[in-house]
């Protein structure tokens, strides 16, 4: 569905994404796992054609986007980061003037408004204008709206961020339906929560390159160990480097962050009885499974969300 | 315009009726209501002391200057805070470029939607000075095609301006001293020979101009001052010129 190798997007002498290699299959869920200024935003909108990469080779649906980007567009749906809905236009007429840009016709347009309303559970809303509808509202109509061409893929770009927790499940349970439709879905997150629960296979990306690929288990499996120990100290801060030269040798690896100590080791427990071995005495423990985020501060040494 | 690119343009122009249909109740007045108590009030109360211009009722020599001069509002108006805002503030036309939808696209749905509204509005303001006696020639029926014309010369630079800037404080710049001067020298109210030298040259490149005296000589059914197809031809510059230029600044803007 999607191919892209080497592909390069500069803004001016600014590289944003520096020559990755990504390929997406029909039916997969495929995710870009990243902070912010990853890059992520400008490769989705190269994968929408809406912006001309500067070199590499990239094809959608087996096709150029620079030569066939509207044939291509006529098989996206796009929900871009930052809304973009029509705010003097009601809930439907979003959706129904937006089918004519596919060339769709009225009768067709007000059927497909009419059936995916129902789907983002936004029927009752819809003579509302946007405008006082709530972000979570606003972004299933966005999701909405990019599935109104029967899309072969649906784009994107941060679906859940900056919304309440509320809002994000149903996003997420919405989006996990689509998916089990057989969709293909590329989404961009920097949550890895999301993307655990979303992504089939992603790719976690960082300053512009790909520094890691696989399925969030594999990725888990191959990067971090099965569980991991956060110790906090009384007197932490500027002694947690001190704590976990003291803990070297405990399980796998050990990482020093400003506020706590992570222990990563297939056997919390056990590391843990160690750490009392050697006479430490964290004020808080907390042993849970790994996660993505410890695979990326694993790969970058940074934190996913700050 | 090949088949490919009708559907879609047709398609914003759709977008653009469907937001009018909120709007027009508020538009009657300014585009419409406005010019007829503005030929009333100035037409027959100046008038009344102007007597005549050039051997023709004061009210019958306005009304073309002022059916020309509204057209001229409406289409830079409408391509000003709504073009920008579609760019910058509710993204809309980058919503429409995720689709199969061209910026090319997008600047015809824009025009399109203008000439409706200019025409409307026209022919409704002519209908209304027919009474008054103040048409007196048949030519009068093309002056829609004049405020058409005049339509697309205005809206399609004013649209690249529009969408060229990043700051709507730069339109207070084009009304201060593209649309108040064009209004003022264009020969809407009195002939540009009352001008001084140094300024008529502003009425020579205003599209406006050019479009009054063409819709003068149709409504008295007397010569204009330049050929008709010098006036056209005026005309016509800055439409294809600006549409031109619009068509490039809309792809610029929307590509990243
Ligand atoms: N149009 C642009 N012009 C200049 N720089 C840009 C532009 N778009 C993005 N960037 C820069 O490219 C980098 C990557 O941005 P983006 O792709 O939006 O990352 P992400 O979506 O992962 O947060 C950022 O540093 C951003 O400032
Ligand atoms: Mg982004």
């Amino acid at each position: 569905m999607i191919f892209a190798r080497g592909l390069v997007k500069r803004f001016g002498d600014f590289t944003a994404v520096n020559g990755i290699d990504v390929e997406v299959a029909p039916g997969e869920a495929f995710g870009f796992l990243g902070p912010n200024g990853a890059g992520k935003s400008s490769t989705m909108r190269m994968i929408s054609c809406v912006s001309a990469p500067t070199s590499g080779e990239l094809r959608i649906l087996g096709m150029d986007p620079v030569r066939d980007g509207t044939r291509i567009r006529a098989r996206l749906g796009v929900c871009p980061q930052l809304d973009n809905l029509d705010p003097d236009l009601t809930v439907r007429e979003n959706l129904t003037t937006y089918a004519r840009y596919f060339g769709l016709s009225r009768v067709e347009g007000r059927r497909r408004a009419d059936e995916l309303l129902d789907f983002v559970q936004l029927s009752d809303r819809a003579g509302s204008m946007v405008e006082p509808l709530s972000g979570g509202m606003k972004r299933r109509l966005t999701i909405a709206r990019s599935m109104i061409n029967e899309p072969d893929i649906v784009l994107l770009d941060e679906p859940t961020t900056g919304l309440d927790p509320q809002a994000r499940h149903l996003l997420w349970e919405r989006l996990f339906r689509l998916k089990q439709r057989g969709t293909t879905l590329v989404l961009t997150t920097h949550y890895m929560d999301e993307a655990e629960q979303l992504c089939d296979r992603l790719v976690v990306m960082d300053g512009g390159k790909i520094v890691a690929e696989g399925s969030p288990r594999s990725l888990i499996e191959t990067y971090s160990t099965a569980e991991v120990v956060e110790l906090r100290f009384p007197d932490g801060l500027d002694l947690n480097a001190d704590y976990a030269a003291k803990m070297s040798g405990i399980g796998e690896r050990v990482d020093p962050l400003p506020d706590r100590v992570l222990l990563y080791a297939d056997d919390g427990d056990a590391a843990l009885t160690e750490v009392h071995q050697r006479g430490l005495t964290p004020s808080s423990v907390l042993i849970r499974r790994s996660t993505l985020e410890d695979v990326f501060l694993h790969l970058t040494g940074r934190t996913l969300v700050d | 315009m090949t088949a490919g690119t009708v559907r879609p343009s047709i398609a914003v122009l759709e977008r653009q009726l469907t937001l009018y249909r909120r709007l027009w109740r508020a538009s009657v007045f300014s585009s419409f209501v406005l010019p007829v108590l503005f030929v009333i009030s100035i037409g027959i109360g100046v008038g009344g002391y102007v007597g005549s211009v050039k051997g023709v009722d004061y009210l019958s020599w306005i009304v073309p200057g002022v059916v020309a001069s509204t057209a001229f509002q409406m289409a830079l108006g409408e391509s000003t805070y709504p073009v920008l805002g579609d760019f910058k503030w509710s993204r809309a036309f980058h919503a429409m470029r995720a689709t199969p939808v061209q910026p090319n696209h997008i600047l015809t749905g824009h025009l399109l939607y203008l000439l409706f509204r200019v025409t409307t509005a026209v022919l409704a303001f002519l209908l209304v000075v027919l009474f008054f006696g103040a048409l007196r020639s048949p030519w009068a029926v093309t002056v829609p095609l004049v405020c058409a014309l005049l339509t697309v010369a205005t809206a399609a630079p004013v649209s690249a301006f529009a969408a060229s800037i990043d700051s709507d404080s730069h339109f207070t710049l084009l009304f201060r001293f593209v649309m108040i001067p064009a209004s003022l020298f264009s020969g809407v109210f009195f002939p540009i020979e009352q001008l001084p030298g140094l300024i008529r040259p502003v009425a020579y490149v205003s599209p406006l101009w050019h479009a009054v005296e063409l819709c003068r000589s149709a409504t008295l059914g007397t010569a204009p001052p330049w050929p008709v197809a010098a006036h056209v031809g005026c005309l016509l510059v800055w439409a294809v010129a600006g549409t031109l230029l619009a068509a490039r600044r809309f792809r610029r803007r929307l590509e990243d």
